[in-house]
């Protein structure tokens, strides 16, 4: 398990978000946290990286563990943190720079200043990110020239270029057309083998297609989690059944 | 039925669609009752009419069997369906293929009814007769089962299937005896013996139907698994 939620509660501005979650993410893996707007899901997912807090009036409860570390502790170097977890959101937020630029960001906050191998990492992040044939004579175009689906694996070749462990992604293709979306889908694909992957996705076929395993989550609980071959053929909560198979509500 | 909220999708027309789907698989099964039914009362009563009649209407039922399966490819391409309505479109495109299996078998229950018997082999008859009125109740038994998607009666029907075999072997018997006696009447001995052994394969058919039906509601694969096995695994739940 690369992480593991124990007994997980955050309220947000007194609301309770996440009521005593329970969840296990396999390493290596694509597991997909689905439910209705305002289950939680996205909560859950930032609270991988202690993202919540950066919103106001946060208080957590329980234990997220990455690996032997229990990232809720006191003294926990955050940036360190949110290297070995990347996150990518829902809409695409490039740096107005140059696509070089964008990916050598966070190289050289890490301290990699030599342009040889800058220039290696940059284009080892573009290709992985299934972006380096589309952009490699435009590297010192400004990034927001891109269209928003290339954008968007721009934004994850920014994520992986600091090789984090662990990938959240956000609802990384509800802005983006279908052929973009097929893209970002078989990019998931190809990093799960280097990295575990979380995705948020209010799109159940796109869980169903790109996850190993789907948690559902309702009013701020994990209702069922399960290999998602099992959750889409044979679920075994109620509301688990209802919500994929369009009867929620 | 609806505790399995069939008609509970948000988008009405999924439902509308699912519900039209069952009906046609409804529609299709009752045809095929009616015409075991045709078949049988046309060898009981040497009528070649209703025997052509059911041979003709065999048809109807490829027909049947081509639209719904249109109509499940078409869902697949346009709904997604999952989980629970998923297995009910896999048991559909299932079922209906064994049901016009059936069918056909059932064509060839009719053709026997084109033979004349005279009195002495009428006898040969009656055991066949025993025997299709027999499956024709566990066909009926297994529909009534789909429309109320019922497992505790698609398990009767599941055992019935022991039964009809038994019932099979014991009409073989029988024939062979006539056959050995008589070596001129096995001609139309062998054609009973045809119907029987249809008449036995559709009992298997409506033994898969009951497996479908199970697979639907329990989300359990039950195939090729003993009759006792396969309750083992359903009281297991």
């Amino acid at each position: 398990m690369k992480i593991s939620v124990q007994d997980l509660s955050v309220r947000l501005a007194g609301k309770v978000v996440l009521d005593q979650v329970n969840l296990q993410i396999p390493t290596h893996k694509v597991t997909a946290l689905i439910g209705p707007s305002g289950c939680g899901k996205s909560s859950l997912l930032r609270s991988f990286n202690r993202m919540n807090e950066l919103l106001d009036d946060t208080e957590t409860r329980g234990e997220v563990w990455l690996d032997q570390l229990n990232i809720y502790q006191d003294g926990i170097d955050l940036a360190e943190l949110r290297r070995r977890v990347g996150i990518v959101f829902q809409k695409p937020n490039p740096f107005p720079q140059s696509v070089y630029e964008n990916v050598a960001f966070g190289l050289r906050l890490q301290g990699v200043n030599s342009p040889r191998q800058l220039d290696e990492l940059v284009e080892a992040a573009l290709v992985k990110a299934a972006l380096w044939q589309e952009v490699k004579d435009r590297l010192y175009e400004n990034a927001l020239t891109l269209s928003g689906g290339q954008q968007q694996r721009l934004v994850i070749a920014r994520a992986i270029a600091i090789e984090p462990e662990v990938l959240l992604l956000d609802e990384p293709a509800s802005a983006l057309d279908p052929i973009s979306t097929l893209k970002i889908e078989e990019l998931i694909y190809e990093l799960k083998q280097h990295y575990t992957i979380v995705i948020v996705t209010h799109n159940m076929q796109q869980a169903a297609r790109v996850s190993d395993f789907t948690a559902f989550m309702n009013m701020g609980r994990v209702v069922e989690f399960d290999a998602t071959n099992k959750i889409f053929t044979d679920p075994q909560q109620a509301q688990t059944e209802d919500y994929i198979t369009g009867r929620f509500g | 039925m609806d505790k399995l909220n069939l008609s509970k999708h948000i988008s009405s027309q999924f439902n509308e669609e699912l519900e039209q789907i069952r009906n046609h698989v409804m529609s299709m099964g009752g045809l095929i009752e009616r015409q075991l039914f045709d078949a049988l009362n046309a060898i009981a009563n040497g009528d070649s009419d209703l025997a052509q009649e059911v041979m003709a209407n065999d048809l109807k039922v490829d027909d049947w069997e081509i639209q719904i399966d249109k109509e499940c490819t078409r869902m697949i391409a346009k709904r997604q369906p999952a989980a629970s309505d998923l297995r009910l479109i896999m048991s559909i495109l299932k079922s209906i293929s064994d049901l016009e299996r059936i069918g056909d078998e059932t064509k060839r229950i009719a053709k026997v009814a084109l033979e004349s018997f005279n009195s002495d082999q009428q006898d040969l008859l009656v055991n066949l007769e025993n025997m299709g009125r027999h499956v024709g109740q566990m066909l009926h038994d297994v529909l009534d089962a789909f429309a109320r998607m019922d497992v505790e009666a698609a398990l009767a029907v599941h055992k019935e299937d022991k039964k009809i075999d038994r019932e099979y072997e014991a009409i073989t018997r029988q024939l062979m005896t006539y056959m050995i006696e008589d070596p001129r009447s096995i001609p139309k001995v062998m054609n009973v013996l045809w119907s029987a052994r249809s008449l036995e394969r559709i009992g298997d058919r409506c033994k898969n139907l009951a497996e479908y039906i199970i697979f639907f509601v329990k989300g359990k694969v039950v195939r090729h698994v003993s009759h006792e096995k396969l309750e083992e695994q359903l009281r297991g739940d």
